[in-house]
């Protein structure tokens, strides 16, 4: 659906995206993640045909946006970063512009999907209202609702939770959990857990350059280049952590809490799962075991890793 | 084909909308209804003088005396009201940040441009429209030849398209619509009275300063002369900073 190659995005000297090259399918949604400055609203601004790319192509259903980019722009809908829209209008006569200019002709059909998408996004109550006046949460999702006019086939959503009261975070969340499948979404978000829980496909993206590419799950794995345990075990502490250190496949055990029952933490080589080589350690040295769990690399980690990896790089 | 409804429409309800449009049209009426009373006022004046002297009768002329200064005191109110129409039109939506929506819907530049244009454009016709009032006021009382009014009528369309798109094209190169305003004005004005410069530059450069002089193909028209270097003047004059706002728009992109 989503073609990009070797973009690349310059504003005078100063590269903002370097040589990216990425391919959505359609239906997917797609989740771009980032410090900020790396590059995710130019890229997608360049994706909507905002501004041209300065090399490299980009192809959206197989048209060229700089060759075509009508054809692009009426298979897109975006939600921009800072959800700017016309103050003075009301919210339903602003959606009815955007119908028209999205190129719905005939009033019936006009009037059935601007209610179609007010319905959607739940700003029933606010359509009589002028868009100045309206709280942030509500503004972003009259911007939603303008992005879905036209049933475009792709979505760009530019950091679409930013300032939503947390009832609502989830409603949208769900609301583009929904569209995907459907449509093909792209997303950027400063939150991680969203990335998860919404997301088929993470870009990581750090000063311009992709870092990793991958389904949340797969880069939580590939990049937990080793394997937490946590224990938490009873008896003598010195006895205990030789008891572990001969358990094969284990790198390192660290002490994290004293006490009766202590708690060690087992680091160990992630190609093998060795939960019950431990436990059996423990039981053959009459210890007694309260507690044994992995530790997972939260996203969070992961992306923080990458991002400061990079910058070593650089 | 040019896909402009959607944009004219929406620059239509944005000026009536907000108190924009109703307050250059009543300034507009207020300027053009006191120039109209003040020539009204004068002309009876001379025509009370002219009653006691029978030499002064044969210079009296309705067209000459009344219609032609009303005109061009229009096209004054017009370079003075047509900045304060244009300044918002690209500066509002630079400085508010709606273009970034708004370029990347499915439309071209051109649509874009022609929409505002021609919204402007209305709110400009309105007044002007208003002000035929005075002379359906004057042909009740007296006969009115028609062909110099209508003349002079063509003319402040065709003055006041070019105004407009000089305000477009420098409301595009902005983001601030008090600067966007300051310089459509001063170019208005300077384009107004460049002619003045004529008498002492030279015959070569005299001439082409008096061509390029807005309110001396405008002179014409007042005078009820349609004359078809003006109309082309004013058209190309229209065309060209349509043109120079469309490559604007263009480079805005392609920078960044």
């Amino acid at each position: 659906m989503i073609e990009i190659q070797n973009l690349t995005k310059r504003y005078g000297h100063i590269k903002a995206v370097e040589n990216i090259s990425f391919t959505v399918q359609k239906g997917e949604i797609l989740g771009f993640l980032g410090p900020n400055g790396a590059g995710k609203t130019t890229t997608m601004r360049v994706l909507t045909g905002y501004f041209p790319p300065t090399e490299g192509t980009v192809k959206v259903a197989g048209f060229n946006i700089t060759e075509k980019p009508l054809d692009v722009k009426k298979r897109i809908g975006y939600l921009p970063e800072n959800v700017a829209l016309y103050k003075d209008m009301r919210v339903v006569d602003y959606l009815k512009f955007v119908g028209r200019v999205e190129g719905i002709k005939r009033s019936a059909k006009l009037k059935q999907q601007v209610g179609n998408v007010i319905e959607r996004c739940g700003i029933g109550d606010m359509q009589k209202r002028i868009i100045g006046k309206l709280s942030k949460g509500y503004r972003q999702r009259v911007g939603l609702a303008q992005a879905l006019l036209g049933e475009p086939e792709v979505l760009i959503l530019d950091e679409p939770t930013v300032g939503l009261d947390p009832k609502q975070i989830v409603e949208i969340r769900k609301l583009i959990k929904e569209l995907g499948g459907e449509r093909t979404v792209i997303l950027s978000t400063h939150i991680l857990p969203e990335v998860q829980m919404i997301c088929e496909r993470v870009i990581i993206i750090n000063e311009g350059k992709i870092a990793a590419i991958d389904t949340p799950d797969n880069l939580n794995r590939q990049l937990s280049k080793q394997l937490v345990v946590l224990m938490e075990i009873e008896g003598d502490p010195q006895k205990i952590v030789s008891v572990l250190e001969n358990v094969d496949g284990v790198m390192e055990v660290k002490q994290k809490r004293k006490g009766k029952v202590k708690q060690f933490e087992v680091i160990t080589r992630p190609d093998k799962d060795i939960r019950k080589d431990l436990a059996q350690a423990v039981f053959e040295n009459q210890l007694t075991l309260y507690e044994l769990r992995t530790v997972e690399m939260s996203l969070e980690e992961i992306f923080l890793k990458l991002v400061t990896r990079e910058e070593h790089h650089a | 084909m040019l896909n402009s409804t959607p944009i004219f429409k929406k620059e239509i309800g944005s000026y009536f909308l907000s108190p924009i449009a109703y307050v250059v049209i009543t300034m507009f009426l207020i300027l053009s209804g006191y120039f109209f009373y003040s020539s009204v006022a004068y002309y009876s004046l001379i025509s009370m003088q002219a009653m006691q002297n029978p030499y002064m009768v044969s210079g009296l002329n309705l067209t000459e005396g009344l219609i032609s200064p009303f005109f061009a005191n229009i096209g004054i109110i017009a370079m003075l009201i047509i900045p304060m129409l244009t300044m918002r039109l690209f500066a509002e939506e630079k400085k508010s940040g709606t273009v970034e929506l708004l370029f990347t819907y499915p439309l071209r530049d051109m649509d874009i441009l022609m929409g505002k244009f021609f919204a402007a454009s209305v709110v400009y016709l309105v007044p002007i429209a208003v002000t035929a009032v005075y002379i359906i006021f004057i042909r009740t009382l007296t006969e009115l030849p028609i062909g110099p009014i209508l003349a002079g009528y063509l003319g402040l369309l065709l003055m006041g398209e070019a105004f407009i798109a000089l305000g477009i094209f420098i409301s595009s190169t902005t983001e601030n619509q008090i600067i966007a305003a300051i310089i459509t004005f001063g170019l208005l004005l300077l384009l107004w009275v460049i002619g003045w410069a004529a008498n002492f530059t030279g015959p070569v450069f005299g001439k082409i300063l008096n061509e390029l002089s807005l309110v001396r193909h405008f002179d014409n028209f007042s005078k009820g002369v349609i004359d078809i270097k003006d109309v082309v003047f004013y058209l190309l004059f229209t065309f060209y900073c349509l043109f120079l706002t469309c490559r604007v728009i263009e480079s805005k992109r392609w920078r960044g």
